[in-house]
């Protein structure tokens, strides 16, 4: 009886994320490696169950890696993939900058202030992505409120250009992501004994001194876990360079929409998402090793 | 953590909070704003929100967006809450370190990619997209932020209660729903919520499973944010903000509620004892 409820917990989750998550990655894999063509689905060659194994075999023969040599060698889809690497990483270290000091002052409030801002910075992440991706654009636009601020206080003579630059892409993650850098670092920051701060600068540490080796080397897990949660949809992001971004913004997570929902091409839609999958498998197992030992700690 | 509250921390707390209220606030103040300018004020009105109801294609979307987000954040809480009992419960079974991957992969995978898998195998096995794809797809993202939620309160939860239940002779189903779950309902009921937000706010993976007649509220918005900002958007914004704001508040109240009854509860059983 007890295996019963055992089989079941395990099978049903198990077999729903084979079939809608692992099945689907096998397929995105074969399209892109099939060739493009007009007709419904726009690609060949197709499983054609009815032929058995000879069928199975006739289709792999088909598949060829055009798709990638043609990614390999247009500079559109390299320079993406660099923007996209390069964006993410320096608005991680944004966010990062920002996201610190605010989980340390955070950590370091009365302890009946501290619940209440926690739920400050969750409160966001509950709203609409999307919402808070388009309060920007009333913000940053050349007649926007930021720019009629800064003409009214006599900071500049003309409207900047903000909106539509990588600069508005780089204030829209950071701003997007900073509940996912906060929560991971308060929740480290949170759990430190502030006796060990104490104990260093009892044994001669200045306050600087006990920051650098106390607080910092132990928030490191959070720091890490918080930086993972930023970069890696960071780099797939599509919502905030195509709202905020301009033309000349290329981001991967964009040019992937364009091609599936403009160009209709199926196949290099494909190639260009294995590829980015391919990127960010490092990134993606450190986290999950980070989850993995966060949970061990909380046993 | 504790110690001295520096003016420094003051600081980096007030404007950390400011970077993060402030669009959001302004958003909903240009909501009332009389003019279609949306960031000139003329003066107080709720014209905009009447308009919304005389808006059918949007109302439409919102009645959509609803319908999905209800059931795929029901299923994907029991789906979840499996998935979180396997991990935390059985440490060996065969395949344990593939579910893990699973479960934590779609957390962090960038929602261009999970939105174009999914719908590559909706047409390989020739589902017809609409209603039930978009359902199945956020059912499936939002499963695994529920068995995240619920994991980290099951990791506390005493085994030794159920354990004790089963010795006594109740049945493994039984035992579960009278003792790990009431206990474990909290996080079940946050994970609920959250897989409600999560469906009721995509965009990307809506956009590639969707169909004709299953348009969602958030794609009905970007359409509409794509042609530039305008009043009634940041009126509709502002309705779906204040709804969130409320369930939050609820459920704030409803946890701090039976945290002091539980308290009481136990005094009194210290009482009646001593």
């Amino acid at each position: 009886m007890g295996n019963a409820f055992r089989r079941i917990t395990i099978f049903i989750p198990y077999f729903w994320l084979l079939v809608f998550f692992l099945l689907p990655f096998l397929i995105v894999f074969r399209i892109s490696l099939s060739i493009l063509e007009y007709g419904s689905p726009p690609y060949v060659p197709q499983f054609d169950l009815s032929a058995g194994w000879s069928g199975f075999w006739d289709n792999l023969r088909l598949l060829n890696f055009e798709n990638y040599q043609f990614l390999a060698t247009d500079a559109l889809y390299r320079n993406a993939y660099i923007s996209s690497l390069t964006i993410a990483f320096f608005s991680t270290l944004m966010t990062l900058a920002i996201g610190f000091p605010l989980a340390y002052g955070m950590a370091r409030a009365s302890e009946g202030l501290r619940p209440i801002l926690l739920m400050l910075v969750i409160l966001p992440f509950w709203t609409s992505f999307l919402i808070r991706v388009y309060a920007w654009i009333g913000i940053l636009k050349p007649e926007g409120l930021l720019n009629q601020l800064l003409l009214w206080l006599g900071v500049i003579d003309a409207p900047l250009t903000i909106l539509n630059t990588n600069t508005a892409v780089y204030i829209g993650i950071v701003y997007s992501y900073l509940p996912f850098m906060v929560l991971p670092i308060y929740a480290t920051l949170e759990k430190l004994d502030y006796a060990l701060i104490e104990a260093a600068q009892d044994l001669g540490c200045t306050a600087l001194a006990a920051f650098w080796k106390v607080t910092l080397r132990l928030s490191v897990p959070g720091i890490a876990a918080g930086c993972l949660l930023v970069f890696i949809p960071a780099v797939g992001e599509f919502v905030i360079p195509d709202l905020l971004g301009g033309s000349r913004t290329l981001m991967i997570g964009k040019v992937l929409w364009t091609e599936f929902f403009n160009n209709g091409d199926w196949t290099i839609s494909s190639a260009l998402a294995m590829v980015l999958l391919t990127v960010l498998v490092v990134p993606i197992v450190l986290f999950q090793n980070a989850q993995a030992k966060a949970t061990e700690r909380q046993k | 953590m504790s110690g001295r509250w520096t003016r420094f921390n003051i600081t980096s707390v007030v404007l950390g909070f400011a970077f993060l209220y402030l669009p959001i606030v302004l958003l909903v103040i240009f909501s009332f704003n009389e003019s279609r300018l949306v960031t000139v004020w003329a003066g107080f009105s709720t014209k905009w929100y009447r308009e919304l109801f005389n808006n059918q294609g949007l109302i439409n979307a919102a009645w959509v967006t609803l319908r999905v987000a209800f059931l795929s954040a029901s299923i994907a809480t029991v789906l979840g809450t499996l998935a979180a009992l396997a991990l935390v419960r059985y440490t060996r079974f065969n395949g344990r370190t593939l579910f893990t991957g699973m479960v934590y992969a779609p957390l962090v995978m960038p929602e261009v990619i999970t939105g174009l898998s999914l719908l590559l195998l909706f047409v390989a096995i020739g589902f017809d997209r609409g209603f039930w794809t978009v359902t199945l797809a956020h059912i499936t993202f939002s499963l695994c932020f529920v068995a995240v939620v619920v994991q980290s309160r099951l990791v506390n939860f005493d085994m030794s209660l159920e354990e004790a239940a089963q010795d006594l002779g109740c049945p493994p189903f039984q035992a579960f729903y009278k003792i790990t779950l009431p206990v474990i309902l909290p996080a079940v009921l946050s994970g609920w919520m959250l897989a409600f937000t999560l469906s009721l706010d995509d965009l990307v993976i809506a956009s590639f499973n969707s169909g004709p007649g299953a348009t969602t509220l958030p794609m009905k918005i970007y359409s509409q944010v794509r042609l530039g900002v305008t009043p009634e958007i940041n009126a509709v914004c502002t309705i779906l903000i204040g709804i969130v704001a409320i369930g939050v508040l609820i459920a704030a109240v409803a946890n701090k509620r039976r945290a002091v009854r539980r308290r009481r509860d136990e005094q009194t059983a210290f009482d009646e004892f001593a």
